[in-house]
């Protein structure tokens, strides 16, 4: 226990660590070896001693379980990061930029009185913290520097590599009584949202549409490529949201993950919550008016132009 | 009951733009209401109107007097009135960390005594995400982020919300008032501001605070965060990207598709 270690705070649904965790391991080590500190992992409720063997991996020095309740929630994760910190005294805890990171990491920063900054995608310590971070839906990035010994951070997903391997951490068991808890908050289920006709997940040609197609009347355009190909529709989230396609079509994030031969993207600008749900597609051709679109950074093949000219002509190719 | 909404005019930058200093220059800005923000008013305006008793629905913002614009569509659209805060030593900050909002809004919940709190789940600027959540704690109040499906009516103790998680999952939860939800997109159908309404909003009060008026110094605004460099970042781009007119671009995407097998010849 020392104020240059790093805590990290795993995260787990029905029974699976999310890959998450293991990122948040490599980013937490990073910052740990840059401190001259320890990288402490907390696992919270669930099968605590199962999920420890999972997480002993070479970059950790002691696991913390915290055995409390099986699912997340809120109450318990906040005043069960509390008393770690309280109880470790740590430079900087670090959180995973989820649903669930979301819902308890300010509240703990708030609760500690600690400075906090969300959606790292670099960290780097040298005197001091600073955090790159995005701006505008990522057509910016910024550095942020943190004055103080003490903060708190979340990561974004998928911009560390996950921590593999077997290493020979210390597991701790953690007295936490989790009955004193406030229950303010209840959790009473889950639902898998999003089944339907046609699953997304299954199709090898996905032509999958955004925001650039403006108007609903316009997706008309779209289902003609579609016919003329044989690919499948699928969409990015406004599209969804707008309403103007089922949930069962929509892919990324909070979506569905896809991996098909081909993923053509068509007036989607590639917001991190989409690329999440789409870069394990084959190849990925984007379609887009802006250069700049961070869609084309994880295309293969690319056209800057406008949909409604290079749709209709490649109907034509096909008919 | 009053339900608060935190709302918050964002800036969105034009596909071609510059970075001066620590800001995208200002003539590459177009500023609109926060999109969350939008789906939260309609929330907190959908319950009103379910409602047999009354209930007011309150913006409040941090914002510039050009932000009273935007403000003025949140009226529009349904909102009673607004409490808009600005000071200079607000427009001085290069950012404005999550910790000097919540003091802000902490003394905006005190004076209102909000039974609901409505928020965006994230600004489309910044994307912190943590306003809700952290004042929630602040002010002592119950919370739930990302809210896709609030069931909730005027005057009952606890609401059922849904929380969008990862991957098509949603958790369903319950939670006691008064509690701050942070409000995803797609929770409902923002209306459209209606030409009544918007003569309406033209009446109705924005209270304009400072600091001062709200009991705090500008030293509450001495966060620990400091803005330090902003950069377009490089493009890892490695496309082939094809060029020429339409019906040529769309011949060599053709061949492509072809090439993978995933249309017939």
């Amino acid at each position: 226990m020392s104020e240059n270690d790093v805590l990290f705070v795993a995260e787990h649904r029905h029974g699976t660590l999310r890959d998450v965790s293991y990122e948040g391991i490599s980013a937490g080590r990073e910052l740990a070896d840059a401190l001259d500190g320890d990288l402490h992992v907390a696992v919270i409720s669930g099968p605590v001693d199962r999920f420890a063997e999972s997480l002993d991996t070479p970059e950790v020095d002691v696991i913390h379980t915290v055995d409390a309740g099986e699912e997340f929630d809120h109450d318990t994760y906040t005043a069960a990061s509390e008393a770690l910190h309280a109880d470790l005294d740590p430079a900087a805890v670090v959180f995973p930029n989820s649903v669930n990171g979301l819902d308890y990491a300010p509240a703990v920063a708030d609760e500690l009185g600690l400075p906090y900054v969300s959606d790292a995608v670099d960290l780097a310590y040298d005197d001091g913290l600073t955090v790159t971070r995005e701006m505008y839906g990522s057509k910016v990035e910024t550095t942020v520097d943190v004055a103080g010994d003490q903060f708190v951070l979340s990561i974004r997903a998928g911009e560390w590599g996950g921590a593999s391997g077997t290493g020979d951490a210390e597991i701790s068991p953690f007295e936490f009584d989790a009955d004193s808890v406030d229950d303010g908050a209840r959790v009473q289920g889950f639902e898998e949202v999003g089944g339907g006709d046609v699953d997304i997940g299954e199709a090898e040609f996905l032509v999958s549409i955004g925001r650039g197609i403006e108007e609903e009347e316009n997706l008309d355009l779209i289902r003609d490529l579609c016919d003329a190909t044989g690919a499948t529709l699928s969409s990015s989230r406004p599209i969804v949201d707008n309403g103007w396609l089922p949930k069962n079509r929509q892919v990324g994030q909070s979506g569905k993950k896809v991996t098909p031969k081909v993923y053509l993207a068509i007036g989607i600008s590639g917001a991190v919550q989409h690329v999440a749900g789409m870069k394990g597609a084959e190849t990925i051709i984007a379609v887009n008016t802006d250069p700049n679109a961070p869609i084309f950074d994880i295309a293969d093949y690319g056209i800057v132009g406008d949909l409604f000219d290079v749709v209709p002509a490649l109907i034509e190719e096909f008919e | 009951m009053k339900i608060l909404v935190t709302v918050k005019e964002v800036a969105a930058v034009e596909d071609d733009f510059e970075i001066d200093g620590l800001a995208v220059d200002e003539r590459y800005l177009e500023y609109d209401l926060n999109e969350w923000d939008d789906y939260a008013i309609e929330s907190a305006v959908q319950i009103a109107e379910a409602a047999d008793e009354d209930v007011e629905v309150v913006a409040a913002t941090i914002g510039p007097e050009r932000s009273e614009e935007t403000i003025r569509m949140a009226l529009a659209k349904g909102a009673d009135r607004a409490v808009r805060v600005w000071d200079d030593a607000i427009a001085e900050q290069t950012l404005l960390d999550v910790d000097a909002k919540v003091s802000v809004f902490e003394q905006i919940v005190a004076e209102e005594e909000p039974d609901l709190v409505l928020s965006g789940v994230q600004a489309a600027d910044d994307s912190f995400g943590a306003t809700g959540v952290a004042l929630a704690n602040r002010v002592g109040f119950q919370w739930a982020a990302v809210v896709n499906d609030l069931d909730y009516a005027a005057g009952d103790d606890v609401a059922t919300v849904r929380r969008e998680l990862e991957g098509g999952v949603e958790e369903i939860t319950e939670v006691d008032l008064p509690a701050v939800f942070s409000i995803q997109t797609g929770i409902n159908e923002p209306r459209y501001a209606s030409l009544r309404g918007i003569r309406q909003a033209q009446q109705k009060e924005i209270a304009p605070h400072d600091l001062a008026d709200l009991g705090l110094d500008a030293e509450t605004l001495d966060g620990a965060l400091e803005l330090t460099d902003m950069y377009e970042p490089e493009s890892e781009s490695d496309a082939t990207i094809f060029e020429g007119g339409a019906e040529e671009t769309a011949g060599e995407l053709a061949s492509v598709l072809r090439d993978k097998g995933v249309v017939g010849e």
